[in-house]
């Protein structure tokens, strides 16, 4: 039964590894503004635009 | 009441910008129709940069450009100290300035924006942000500057807004974003907790062994670590912040239950006696935090402590030895000669020494009507200047004129208390009945000799009642009704101003942009009727004054080919007269021209005399906003309402057709004796006020009452310091807000009572010393979400039932 310690701890870290990518997302400025990549997904490509974000 | 505005005849509207188009003359490229030259420059502009998929995404999706921006506006940006203070960062190569543009409004202008390089050329990068309304440009010094860069946005028709407001206060500008960190670190604790819980939980008949037994207590406890002392921390930094204050807010109950449900697990796993409650409090940690967010989820974009800084320009043109230099407002001295254009707002108090003043102080005073003033007169600051270019001799810096000396009256430089909302009344009760129960609880099976029981009971009575659902409730029906006023566009600082709202009972109005309109009046004709000649002849004499009401007698009278007018005289505040092709005409108050007022209706009245005989008079009055009268109909019922303007009593029968003969009016107020008047209701009649405004002479008013609510005209127009903004336009639904607010109250109370059934169940077995983490941990996610559920529900549902739903 004691492998359900080594599964545990996977499964915690694979949590964790989400939680990070969230203080990641986070940090990145995600969730500061909820409406305008919503919008930008919207626009053709054709604009030139040299804009990465 | 008048409605109609008489001024248009066609219905073509503006390609650009969706307005009306009303001139006469058309504005055209082709088939698209523009209501000014403004709109067609911008067209223009973006059409030559291929540019015009910015009317494809939204039908006329531009901002009306009526008011032309002249060329040499933005001089000052040039000046390297005030370039300083507006921009992020530089390097000399590269530079990072965010503009605050409150016309963004759809995804056109998102689209526009992000495509700035395009029409210039040396911007790097543009990103909007959307909720703040912010757009951030890094551009690069060599192709261009700040000063252009303004410009090109100005161009297209979005004109950053600078103020001094943004230049004192840059550093306030920071996104936090420790709630979204807290709540990710107690979902992730919580969850966890709780998988492993359950594998404890199921196991009753089958125990686990005791190594793995071991693994999950520690387990646990490391994971509650992070929620008790980081997720959590807001509710301990409040409860403490409340007994240093000596009071008990709701925050205590809280903090106390989550620190003895704390050390009562720790106590159970070490001793191995019990599973804990870990995963209950991080439980309700997550729920709490999750409401907490949703109640502070504010409009980014609108700002609710404006002062008079925001109002007022950036820089002055000063003249010296007949030298202008662009001067930022807080270096301009007694005595400077600055310069003031068209559509500028004064920002000092000064004397007039050359041009045509014709300034607007419906903002400040509230008066409708533009005022002349004549060469050595005093000019307030804050006021804007409609016609023309003058120069004024400063007699009061910006920081000690009249206007400014309101904002240093106590109301403004006292502290916001922290006020004690009535749930934390309740949370202060709460706390003493939770006490006695398990103290009393306690003390019976002490006096039985149970001591194990005795502490079980105390222990788990203070888990298990845990106001956690009053919280809850409070925070979720409020967060679900700022959003739904929100999407009524009703905008709201915070959330408890939902529970001042519903408390209040007398409603204050000003009259100037709130119950009228600012920029309309209505004019009309009444009397003889005119001959197309007379009509000429009157046109003619009111086109050589430039007193308002002449203004728009020529307007309504809309004549082009004008007769010369001799011996033309004007008499101020009276009247005109002149002779034009030998006929005497004499227009102005009845006095002046002699004779008596054809009606008894209300406004302000121009009697019209031509060759010894009184034709009629025009009758000028404000345009109500639509919907106003039965709004107040339907507030009189519940509140007691007061009028209170700064303007003259020309419209007191209006008003007193609208009000009713019980309710107060008064006229002729300065900012200061509205402010005045709030606190008389407050402490001599005791009554809980809301004031409704729109000016900067209401500030003080509306900072002052309970609630203040500022009248917003469009999206981009600028309300002072308040607790809320309404749109204009939803102003008659003023009064479903109140209901709803009130609602709400039911509804937290409601709740509040269903949780107090879970409570009591928990409590049930909590005093009998049985309470087992089992039970808790199926009572504690059932009332949260079933109270996250009602509320929802329940707000909902009494919005559908005022029509408050889209």
């Amino acid at each position: 039964m004691s492998v359900i310690i080594i599964l545990l701890l996977v499964s915690i870290s694979i949590a964790g590894g989400f939680l990070i990518a969230f203080f990641w997302s986070v940090n990145d400025g995600q969730y500061d503004d909820d409406t305008s990549p919503a919008q930008r997904i919207l626009f053709d490509n054709k604009k030139i635009n040299t804009n990465k974000k | 009441m008048i409605y109609d505005k008489n001024i248009s005849h066609q219905k073509t509207t503006c390609f650009h910008c969706g307005d009306e188009c009303t001139t006469n003359k058309k504005i055209s490229i082709g088939e698209k129709y523009f209501c000014c030259n403004g709109c067609k420059t911008v067209y223009e502009i973006l059409n030559e940069n291929d540019l015009c998929e910015y009317y494809e995404l939204n039908a006329s999706p531009g901002i009306e450009q009526k008011n032309t921006i002249r060329k040499d506006k933005f001089e000052f940006l040039d000046n390297l100290e005030i370039k300083q203070k507006l921009i992020q960062f530089t390097d000399n190569k590269t530079t990072q300035v965010i503009f605050y543009l409150p016309q963004i409004h759809c995804s056109s202008c998102l689209w526009l924006l992000e495509s700035i390089n395009i029409v210039d050329k040396g911007i790097i990068k543009a990103t909007v942000n959307f909720t703040k309304k912010e757009l951030f440009i890094t551009y690069n010094e060599a192709d261009t500057s700040l000063r252009k860069v303004v410009e090109t946005l100005t161009k297209i028709g979005y004109e950053p807004h600078l103020s001094l407001q943004d230049i004192d206060s840059k550093e306030a500008n920071k996104t936090d974003r420790t709630r979204w960190y807290k709540i990710g670190v107690a979902g992730f604790c919580f969850a966890n907790i709780m998988m492993v819980s359950i594998a404890d939980y199921v196991s009753i008949n089958n125990p686990v062994e005791y190594k793995i037994k071991i693994f999950f207590s520690l387990l646990c406890v490391v994971l509650s670590l992070p929620v008790l002392f980081y997720a959590a921390n807001e509710f301990f930094i409040a409860a403490w912040n409340g007994i240093k204050n000596k009071y008990l807010n709701i925050d205590f109950p809280v903090a106390l239950a989550l620190v003895i449900t704390f050390t009562r697990s720790i106590y159970e796993l070490s001793t191995g006696t019990g599973n804990g409650y870990l995963d209950s409090m991080s439980g309700i940690v997550f729920f709490m935090l999750i409401g907490r967010w949703l109640q502070s989820r504010t409009y980014k974009s609108i700002s609710f402590d404006r002062d008079y800084k925001s109002f007022f320009p950036i820089a002055l043109n000063v003249i010296n030895n007949g030298k202008i230099t662009p001067t930022e407002i807080s270096q301009v001295k007694k005595n400077d000669i600055i310069q003031v254009y068209s559509n500028d707002i004064i920002p000092v108090d000064a004397i007039l020494s050359k041009g045509n003043a014709k300034i607007d102080y419906s903002f400040v005073s509230g008066e409708s009507l533009p005022i002349h003033i004549n060469k050595g007169e005093l000019i307030y600051a804050g006021g804007k200047q409609l016609d023309g270019l003058l120069e004024l001799i400063v007699l009061k810096e910006a920081s000690q004129s009249y206007l400014t000396n309101l904002w240093n009256n106590a109301t403004f430089t006292k502290k916001q208390k922290t006020k004690a909302t009535i749930y934390d009344l309740i949370g202060k009760y709460f706390t003493y009945v939770v006490l006695a129960i398990g103290f009393g609880s306690g003390l019976f099976w002490y006096m039985l000799g149970e001591k194990t029981l005795m502490w079980n009971a105390i222990t788990t009575v203070l888990i298990v009642a845990c106001p956690c659902a009053l919280l809850l409730s409070q925070n979720y029906t409020n967060g679900n009704i700022l959003r739904i006023f929100g999407l009524n566009k009703f905008y709201l600082r915070a959330a408890d101003v939902i529970d001042d709202i519903s408390k209040i009972n007398h409603i204050v109005l000003d009259k100037t942009g709130t119950i009228t309109e600012t920029k309309n009046a209505t004019i009309k004709y009444t009397g003889n009727q005119l001959s197309e000649e007379n009509k000429i002849t009157i046109a003619s004499l009111a086109n050589q004054s430039s007193h308002p009401a002449s203004k728009l007698i020529v307007d309504f009278l809309n004549i082009s080919n004008l007769h010369h007018v001799d011996n033309y005289k004007e008499t101020e505040g009276a009247g005109i007269e002149g002779w034009i092709n030998e006929q005497h005409i004499k227009i102005g108050s009845k006095n002046y021209v002699g004779g008596e007022y054809f009606s008894t209706n209300n406004g302000t009245k121009v009697v019209v005399y031509i060759d010894g005989k009184i034709l009629g008079e025009f009758i000028i009055s404000n345009v109500y906003r639509i919907g106003i009268s039965e709004l107040i109909q339907g507030l009189k019922k519940r509140f007691k309402i007061s009028l209170i303007s700064g303007d003259n009593d020309s419209e007191l029968k209006n008003i007193k057709n609208i009000l009713g003969d019980n309710s107060e009016i008064l006229f002729n107020q300065s900012p200061q004796q509205k402010l005045d008047y709030i606190k008389y209701l407050q402490n001599g009649l005791l009554q809980k006020v809301m004031m409704i405004g729109d000016g900067l002479n209401d500030a003080g008013a509306l900072k002052q009452s309970e609630v203040g609510i500022a009248v917003a005209d469009t999206k981009n127009s600028f309300t002072p310091s308040s607790d809320g903004v309404i749109d204009a336009s939803v102003l008659p639904k003023l009064n479903v807000f109140i209901q709803l607010a009130q609602a709400g109250k039911n509804i937290i109370f409601l709740t509040f009572c269903i949780s107090a059934i879970y409570n009591i169940i928990g409590l049930y077995f909590a005093v009998q010393g049985i309470l087992s983490p089992v039970i808790a941990a199926i009572l504690m996610p059932c009332s949260s979400i079933s109270i996250i559920l009602l509320t929802y529900g329940l707000t909902e549902m009494y919005a559908r039932k005022l029509h408050l739903n889209k």
